[in-house]
């Protein structure tokens, strides 16, 4: 974990002109897998969500969750940084592989896990406390700084790369709440990217926004590509064509296909995803 | 879609007629508003006539009761009546412990003195041509300033031989007598003071001599049976707020306590079920239930004093800790479930996320249940007749052990005393003291909670 966080650390911060290489690099390469998932069955109860899914999740870029309502994406995300524990009755099983550990294993320590997993909500969830201490609040419980300084700069970086700084810093102790929608969701991306998770997982993060607060975070998911793992659920195709570099469709609590977003929005090898595509399902 | 063509679904009514049915049957829905609105006014003009009415009438038979027939009088010290040696002083070689014990003593001989005859003496300069029995003067004034004399001579030997204007509470008596609360036309038998006495009180009225004063005593003494005229509610007070103490000591860190671990961590199962349905079963329990188990537990069982606002102070924890409870429950229950959530995903574990999330936001909530509870314990009487603290007390307790009473018991004590004409308007007064501490209460409590909430 130490290891790990350190490298990230180093990782965070490219030179500007290298950027747009690396991703070039790291989406041609195809990359290593980062999270790598087998057999996972859910059950809410008596009621099975999800059957069987195998999927394997590439380290850096966008993977988006695509599928019509209530067919599991949201499920499955949360098998991720195991949120499903949160839910009375949920039950998991199979494996879920994040770098070698099985993090479906009942005994993980899922404090650690989710501050490598780091994760954004439908509607924008920011404390009710100042911006300030709302990105601050994770760095700050998992001990990863000792100093004010340490922290500010945490905290300054996380709201840069979430694009809000320059709008937010004169009012830094007002409370997250005041913000805008969009303004309340990068917030929260900034919270997120504060304990410098590993992997990112947003579940429909802009489908409480506006057509302009949509544009400017699926930029900066772009952006954060660079950097993070990312996973994200989306019900809107155009943005799953627009964000990410690997699709994987749902339907019904199964995974019928994945492969490079390219290929599924353009040449899908299952009926049912093409009807999807094509609108005529969902 | 226009005027005639019939719509498939109406059949052969034409929009026209359409609108006449609907126009139709507008009256009798405008109708069957207004009645439901006049009866809503109706309901809550009734409810608050009925408080304007309660409030009214303790407020005309309370009010009188803070004004109280008090006079001044001239006493002298007379040195023939007072025996007394002169006040001991600590010899030299004289351990503290014995000077004490000898102060006691000289205490005790100044008290064996005939004070009476002291007062006595000096009503009757108040009327010299009277020729009053020493019975009817000292019927006029209440019983203690016998002992109000005595103290002032302890603390100070000296006024032995002098004369000073003391001031004096009218008995109960003549209280009642000067507000009209007692038949003046009643034969001299049926009469509290006698002929003489009524004489002397309307005549010193009259010449303003007998003045009507604060009662501050009220709210400075204890009760009193000996001279209920100077019977106050300070012991009561001291007693109740001992009792708050204990229970927001008590019932607050319990109920809280209680209430996070029942809706953050505890699994949902059949028992916690049954315990949800119980915590909501006590709160429909009568109180005097609570009174019957605290005098078999805490005083049978754990033989703790009779009396004593601790063990009251628990019995009303029983009581209001349902209401911190539930209130608690509800309050958590309508924090956000996305805050949670936030909190959990950045890597806060359980506590942490109901420690620096949840409960901050439950805190205005849990304050004024907190609050109301207190007020509601506050006004309970009958689990405290169970365990004894319905007992006379005359004195204010010093310790949260000693015996007490509390304000409700106090009015329950007063309403029950036998001198009816007097202590009529003492037990509205009594009355309008406790109503006024819990109208103070319930404003900190919703002042206290429009800031906070203003806060968040
Ligand atoms: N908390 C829950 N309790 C019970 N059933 C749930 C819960 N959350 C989701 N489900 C069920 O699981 C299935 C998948 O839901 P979800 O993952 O939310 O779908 P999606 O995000 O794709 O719309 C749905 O049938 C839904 O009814
Ligand atoms: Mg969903």
């Amino acid at each position: 974990m130490d290891t790990t966080s350190q490298e990230q650390t180093k990782k965070f911060e490219p030179p500007a002109a290298t950027a747009a290489a690396a991703v070039e690099t790291a989406t041609q390469t195809g990359s290593k897998t980062r999270v790598s998932a087998r057999d996972v069955n859910v059950h809410y109860g008596e009621k099975q969500a999800l059957f069987d899914v195998s999927i394997d999740i590439p380290d850096r870029g966008v993977t988006a969750f695509i599928g019509p309502s209530g067919c599991g994406k949201s499920t499955f995300l949360r098998c991720l940084n195991r949120m499903n524990d949160t839910i009375e009755g949920c039950r998991v099983t199979g494996k879920i592989l994040l770098d070698d550990v099985d993090i479906a294993n009942p005994d993980l320590d899922v404090v650690e896990l989710r501050a490598r997993v780091g994760m954004v909500f439908q509607k924008p969830n920011p404390f009710p406390k100042s911006i300030y201490e709302n990105v601050a609040y994770g760095p700050r419980i998992h001990g990863m700084t000792s100093s004010k300084d340490e922290l500010d700069e945490i905290v300054y970086s996380s709201l840069r790369r979430a694009g809000l700084y320059e709008e937010v810093k004169d009012r830094l102790d007002q409370p997250g709440t005041g913000l805008s929608g969009g303004q309340q969701q990068r917030l929260c991306i900034a919270r997120a990217i504060a304990t410098k998770p590993e992997v990112l997982l947003m579940d429909e993060p802009c489908s409480a926004l506006d057509p302009i607060a949509t544009a400017i975070i699926e930029e900066l998911i772009d952006e954060l590509r660079e950097n993070f793992t990312i996973v994200i659920v989306t019900h809107s195709m155009q943005q799953a064509a627009r964000v990410s570099q690997k699709t994987a469709f749902f339907h019904l609590g199964k995974l019928i296909e994945e492969g490079p977003t390219e290929q599924i929005f353009t040449n899908p090898l299952d009926k049912k995803t093409q009807d999807y595509i094509t609108g005529r399902i969902g | 879609m226009t005027d005639t063509t019939a719509s498939p679904g109406t059949g052969t009514v034409s929009a026209e007629e359409n609108r006449a049915r609907i126009r139709k049957g507008l009256a009798r829905r405008h109708r069957q508003e207004a009645i439901f609105r006049g009866m809503g006014v109706a309901a809550i003009a009734a409810a608050l006539g009925f408080v304007a009415i309660l409030f009214g009438m303790i407020i005309f038979k309370g009010a009188p009761a803070f004004w109280q027939a008090t006079l001044t009088a001239e006493v002298y010290f007379d040195p023939e009546v007072i025996e007394s040696d002169p006040r001991p002083v600590q010899q030299e070689g004289q351990s503290p412990a014995d000077y004490r014990a000898e102060l006691l003593r000289w205490e005790r001989a100044v008290t064996l003195s005939n004070w009476n005859a002291v007062v006595a003496d000096s009503i009757r300069k108040l009327a010299p041509d009277m020729e009053l029995e020493r019975k009817d003067a000292l019927e006029l004034v209440t019983s203690s300033v016998r002992y109000k004399l005595r103290d002032m001579f302890v603390e100070n030997p000296d006024l032995l031989g002098q004369t000073v204007s003391v001031s004096m509470l009218g008995s109960a008596n003549t209280d009642v007598w000067l507000k009209g609360n007692i038949d003046r036309s009643l034969a001299d038998d049926r009469q509290q003071l006698s002929a003489a006495t009524r004489e002397l009180a309307d005549r010193l009225a009259e010449e303003g001599v007998i003045r009507s004063a604060f009662a501050w005593h009220i709210f400075t003494n204890v009760d009193s049976r000996s001279a209920p005229a100077s019977a106050g509610l300070a012991g009561a007070f001291v007693g109740s707020l001992y009792m708050m103490l204990v229970v927001i000591a008590l019932a607050v860190p319990i109920g809280v306590a209680s209430a996070v671990y029942l809706e953050e961590f505890a699994p949902k199962n059949r028992l916690t079920d049954l315990i949800e349905v119980n915590i909501n079963n006590l709160a429909a329990v009568p109180s005097i239930v609570f009174g019957l188990l605290g005098a078999a537990v805490f005083i049978n069982y754990f033989k703790l004093p009779l009396s004593a606002p601790l063990v009251g102070g628990m019995v009303l924890t029983l009581m209001t800790l349902p209401t911190i409870i539930i209130a608690t429950r509800s309050s958590l229950r309508a924090v956000p479930p996305s805050l949670r959530q936030a909190a959990l995903g950045l890597g806060a574990s359980q506590t942490q996320t109901v420690f620096h999330h949840v409960l901050p936001l439950t805190f205005p909530g849990i304050l004024t249940a907190t609050i109301i509870g207190v007020a509601q314990a506050l006004g309970e009487t009958a689990p405290l007749l169970l365990i004894g603290m319905n007992a006379f007390v005359a004195n204010v307790p010093a310790t949260p052990m000693d015996q007490a009473t509390a304000l409700p018991v106090q009015i329950y004590l007063w309403q029950g005393n036998e001198n009816r004409n007097f202590f009529e308007a003492r037990t509205s007064a009594a009355i309008m003291v406790l109503l006024g501490l819990m109208i103070m209460l319930n404003a900190l409590a919703i002042f206290l909670r429009t800031r906070l909430e203003k806060r968040q």
